[in-house]
């Protein structure tokens, strides 16, 4: 089995994110990056699907030179391949141009299941693997909390608003899954050591046989009009319980109109 | 005025909230007509669409478009583009909507933006980005603009429609019939609204300590008719279904009133809770940062403070 897992690189969690003046895209620079903590969740589901199953795991990753970090990362919790788009004329794509890159590097590599964090930290669209889905024509199973493949059959638990749906199809299938599925692994000093051996594709724009009139900030389907910091929140009331906190905050939902 | 087609959320065949959110801005952009997927459209449906000014209901009600997921609901979408041209497509941004509309943006070539909080008479949306600390205004430049909307950002206002039905019968793709659903497992709590939904969440985090900890946030939670959501720290100790979880890695909430009780409001908390309108904080840490969203916040032990909180709401409301 071929599995390949989509992992990008975002601003640490933790940092605070901001948009860049001059285009309006994510200032990369102003925070470390790391992998997207959702698709340390692919991954580690990707590994143990291989282990139990036997497959060849690849990461696929689309960004600048750096994000090579997030690919040995993965590498390095196991995953045997790397595959890097990497490209100035990438800069600024929507997630549209970004799914119809993904579509055309992963589409005739032969994957029988293509994996994904349920959303990224930083964009947090949740878009990008039903539309690679849509684009490659296969079955889509996403926000996933628990996935069964039985042969070539994968049924997975998707979490709804209220509870979960069952879903089931035939690989090829597209994945998403969300944290609630596993605990990801630390890398081990040996798959620290074994990751820079690992062999990592990077493909330029045109060595992917890519329409670049159709990606970047200049092909966008949508474009930011003007962006600004959220005014500060006036400062609001504290006060320390002395044994009526409780009325006290009844007092003033009452002067809110709440009760 | 041109059409704006709305993709109707339903639970069990009962219109949900969001939807008539939906309808009530579709009617400053232009005509609104509503989609419905699967089987189930009633009488009562109809009138709940009609009074929020629906003057059409495309009803797509194969039972084979309820039998996979959101595929079919884009290709109704697609189809209803091409035959009518709308000025735009308005999806509420749940999981499966915005699925929806992004592969429906796929299928017509069109520009989507998600999780908008506003959306102006010439289609500029306003969205709150990076956990509610950046606001940014944009604009699909090309096709047919696809937009889903948060949850609580348009209250609701009734305008009479006509909620006309027109019968959709479309072939699915192949494609779209590759992932079947066979089963649904409802797993809310005690007929709470629904978090993403509701119009206050009562939450609680660490300081809550346990699962039976829990029980003190949800009698608070009953006594307003409130959501109870959760924060990492409580999700990932076990101590309350993932589900709940509000954050960066969990849902965004914009409720009327959000209480925040033993959370200290870390990044990944606040990105998801600090757009709500009033946000009540109880913590026993007078450093918390969550103080500094607070509008009205104790310092204090949540298990004192809350139930008396919850004592005197039932006082005040009887």
């Amino acid at each position: 089995m071929k599995i390949a897992v989509c992992v990008k690189q975002v601003p640490d969690t933790w940092a605070e994110k901001k948009l860049r003046v001059d285009d309006s895209t994510l200032d990369r620079d102003a925070a470390d990056g790391v992998m997207n903590e959702l698709d340390e969740y692919a991954v580690e589901e990707a590994l143990r699907l291989g282990e139990a199953h036997g497959a060849e795991v690849t990461i696929v990753t689309m960004g600048p030179d750096r994000a090579a970090e997030t690919i040995r990362k993965a590498l390095s919790m196991g995953a045997d391949a790397g595959v890097h788009l990497v490209d100035d004329a990438l800069h600024g794509s929507d997630a549209l141009a970004t799914s119809y890159a993904l579509a055309e590097v992963l589409g005739g590599r032969g994957f029988d299941l293509i994996i994904f964090g349920s959303e990224s930290t930083d964009a947090r669209m949740s878009v990008v693997p039903a539309m690679v889905a849509e684009r490659l024509g296969v079955a889509q199973l996403t926000f996933a909390q628990k996935v069964d493949l039985d042969g070539t059959s994968l049924t997975i638990e998707r979490v709804t608003d209220s509870g979960f749906d069952t879903v089931s199809a035939t690989l090829p299938v597209v994945l998403s899954v969300v944290e609630k599925i596993n605990e990801p692994r630390y890398p081990s000093f040996k798959g620290i050591m074994a990751a820079k051996k690992k062999p990592v594709e990077t493909l330029s724009v045109s060595d992917a046989g890519l329409d670049a009139a159709k990606l970047g900030a200049s092909a966008a389907w949508s474009s930011v009009v003007d962006f600004a910091a959220r005014p500060p929140k006036a400062a609001g009331i504290v006060v320390v319980d002395e044994g009526a906190g409780g009325v006290n905050i009844a007092e003033f939902l009452t002067d809110q109109k709440f009760i | 005025m041109g059409e704006v087609l709305v993709l109707v959320e339903q639970s069990d065949g009962a219109v949900k909230k969001v939807t008539t959110e939906l309808l009530t801005l579709a009617r400053s952009l232009g005509e609104p007509s509503a989609v419905w997927i699967g089987p189930g459209y009633s009488d009562a449906a109809a009138a709940v669409l009609a009074e929020f000014g629906a003057q059409t209901v495309y009803v797509a009600g194969d039972e084979a478009h309820a039998a996979h997921p959101v595929a079919p609901g884009a290709e109704v979408l697609a189809h209803l583009v091409g035959m009518k041209a709308p000025v735009a497509v308005l999806v509420a941004s749940s999981a499966d909507g915005k699925e929806t509309a992004g592969r429906l943006a796929v299928r017509i070539n069109s520009g989507v933006i998600t999780d908008a909080v506003a959306i102006s008479a010439d289609l500029v949306a306003t969205q709150s980005v990076f956990g509610g600390s950046t606001v940014v205004h944009s604009t699909v430049t090309s096709g047919t603009p696809i937009f889903t909307v948060r949850p609580n950002s348009t209250p609701p206002v009734a305008g009479a429609g006509a909620a006309v039905r027109s019968d959709v019968a479309i072939e699915l793709s192949d494609a779209a019939k590759k992932a079947t659903v066979t089963g649904s497992t409802v797993a809310t709590k005690g007929g709470r609204p629904e978090l993403a939904e509701a119009a206050i969440v009562v939450s609680g985090g660490r300081g809550v300590g346990s699962t039976e900890g829990f029980a003190v946030i949800e009698a608070l939670a009953d006594s307003l008719h409130a959501a109870v959501g959760a924060s990492r720290a409580a999700t990932d100790a076990g101590w309350y279904p993932h589900q709940y979880q509000v954050g960066q890695t969990g849902k965004t909430v914009s409720p009327q009133l959000y209480i925040a009780n033993g959370i200290s409001g870390a990044i990944q908390h606040r990105a998801g809770m600090q757009t709500s309108k009033t946000i009540i904080v109880v913590n026993k840490d007078a450093e918390a940062p969550i103080f500094e969203l607070a509008d009205y916040g104790v310092v204090g032990d949540l298990f004192a403070v809350v139930p008396q909180l919850t004592d005197e709401i039932g006082k005040r409301s009887a």
